[in-house]
């Protein structure tokens, strides 16, 4: 086994096209506890450590491009006014240690449906940019998983960065598991309320075989409130639009019995924290037209 | 692979070492430090929390490549010379040790902590310490001692 430790972009593409066995590895977070109970024997590492295009984030306008290897503290501490489902989210991974040093790159390379950062991603339409020597290219969030642990990424292709809109209206996420710290998700959701485009945005975490949107339940609650013209003047919104748009969000799951939970359990789960997020966004929504 | 990497204020090398080594074992197992304790292997427990370029890890998730060139304090760097730093006493003083297993990461995350809040809540010490585990103490010692360093440090 090798470790190659690449300085700059070119030189890491460079190597996963002559190598595409290299394993890259950033924070290590999920590498390293398989390299340690030996269900991964690489044979190489691919540190994308210090390559100083993954580590930084930018602004264009509206537009944020993040890239691979900015971890959940720095999410937490920097992009939390920017990104605030995702900075949530952030805030739920395991311990103050894996969040120095976990990545959204590395939770999105992983593509475990239970990954935290995936669900405010789906919510937000967001897009991986991918790179390998053949070229660049953005994979909409909702077609880079495609399967449990699988994404769409190609063996000689490094993720570069997520690109997101600055919220544009409020977001929230919750996610539950057996206690407060260091749990997978049992089940996660997150919304975003777009009130200047119309939109709903969801994504739903551990209930399927993939993160995925609920997009039945985006196009209902979007017509609800256009309907009432709410989303300029958020009346509260009646118990039945609430409770259906809780179904839709459990319909759209494909949950799993395993030993963190029972599907129906998942399904329950799922409509709970969606009515209850979509209150917490109500409330966000009045507070700022009141503003 | 040879690792350079600087430990405690001082530039070390590791020989022989294997590519997907953690750094947890080249500092244990290669350099003589043994403090940062090897418990699970999977981030779980924090017994193996170590300064990585100033943010606190677990050190058996680095790959020992990884940390080369880079900055590393271990629980054995935060003394002065004879002198415990002011967390580390608070440790000793407030009973918080049984088996001391867990009692070297918690002193690095404790340390960091204080660093960046001199006057933590008791909610806000939970949280940050949500990545040690012990199994000995149920952590009332441990709250207490951290109240104990946190006065200590401000008052002196
Ligand atoms: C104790 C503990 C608690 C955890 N708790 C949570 C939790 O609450 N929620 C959660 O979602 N996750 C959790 N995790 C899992 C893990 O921390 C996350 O998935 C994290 O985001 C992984 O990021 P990383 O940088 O450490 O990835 P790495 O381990 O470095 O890599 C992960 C995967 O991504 C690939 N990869 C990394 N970077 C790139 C890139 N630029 N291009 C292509 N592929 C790449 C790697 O090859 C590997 O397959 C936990 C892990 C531990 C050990
Ligand atoms: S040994 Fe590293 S976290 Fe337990
Ligand atoms: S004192 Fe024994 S594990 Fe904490």
């Amino acid at each position: 086994m090798q470790m190659v430790r690449p300085t700059t972009w070119p030189a890491a593409l460079d190597a996963i096209a002559a190598e595409p066995g290299l394993l890259p590895i950033s924070g290590g977070t999920d590498v390293m506890v398989d390299v340690n109970f030996d269900r991964e024997r690489p044979t190489g590492l691919l540190d994308l450590t210090r390559v100083p295009e993954l580590a930084d984030w930018s602004r264009d306008g509206d537009l944020l491009r993040v890239g691979a290897n900015v971890t959940y503290a720095r999410i937490i501490d920097e992009l939390a006014a920017l990104l605030p489902g995702l900075a949530m989210a952030s805030r739920t991974v395991g311990s103050p240690q894996i969040r120095n040093r976990g990545t959204v790159g590395g939770n999105l390379g992983s593509a475990s449906p239970a990954g935290d950062a995936h669900p405010p991603l789906l919510a937000g339409l967001a897009e991986v940019e991918v790179e390998s020597v053949r070229g660049s290219r953005r994979i909409p969030i909702d077609e880079f998983f495609v399967g449990v642990k699988r994404s769409d990424l190609a063996p000689d292709e490094l993720i570069a960065a997520f690109h997101a809109p600055v919220a544009p209206g409020p977001q929230q996420f919750a996610k539950i598991g057996t206690r407060n710290a260091m749990v997978i998700a049992v089940a996660s959701f997150a919304i975003e309320l777009d009130g200047a485009a119309h939109r709903v945005g969801t994504g739903i975490g551990s209930a399927a075989a993939t993160p995925r949107r609920a997009a039945d339940a985006e196009t209902f609650l979007a017509g609800e409130i256009t309907e009432r013209a709410a989303w300029d003047s958020p009346t509260p919104l009646p118990d039945a639009v609430v409770q259906r748009f809780g179904e839709l969000v459990a319909a759209a799951a494909s949950p799993i019995d395993d030993v963190r939970g029972t599907a129906a359990y998942r399904r329950r789960a799922l409509s709970v924290l969606a009515r209850r997020t979509l209150g917490w966004c109500w409330a966000d929504l009045d507070g700022r037209q009141c503003a | 692979m040879r690792v350079k990497l600087r430990i405690n204020g001082e530039d070390r090398v590791a020989d022989d070492v294997w590519p997907g080594e953690s750094l947890l074992y080249v500092l244990r197992e290669r350099l003589g430090l043994p403090g940062a304790k090897n418990a699970c292997e999977q981030g779980e427990c924090g017994s193996c929390t170590v300064y990585l370029d100033s943010l606190p890890v677990c050190s058996c998730l680095v790959a020992a490549g990884q940390a080369e060139d880079r900055d590393v304090v271990t629980v054995e760097g935060l003394a002065a010379g004879d002198a415990l730093d002011p967390v580390q006493q608070a440790f000793v003083d407030a009973g918080a040790v049984q088996c001391g297993f867990c009692t070297p990461g918690l002193i690095v995350s404790v340390h960091d902590l204080l660093e960046r809040d001199p006057a933590p809540s008791d909610a806000d010490v939970r949280e940050a310490l949500a990545g040690n585990l012990c199994r000995c103490t149920g952590y009332e010692m441990i709250l207490g001692a951290v109240r104990l360093a946190a006065e200590r440090r401000v008052g002196g």
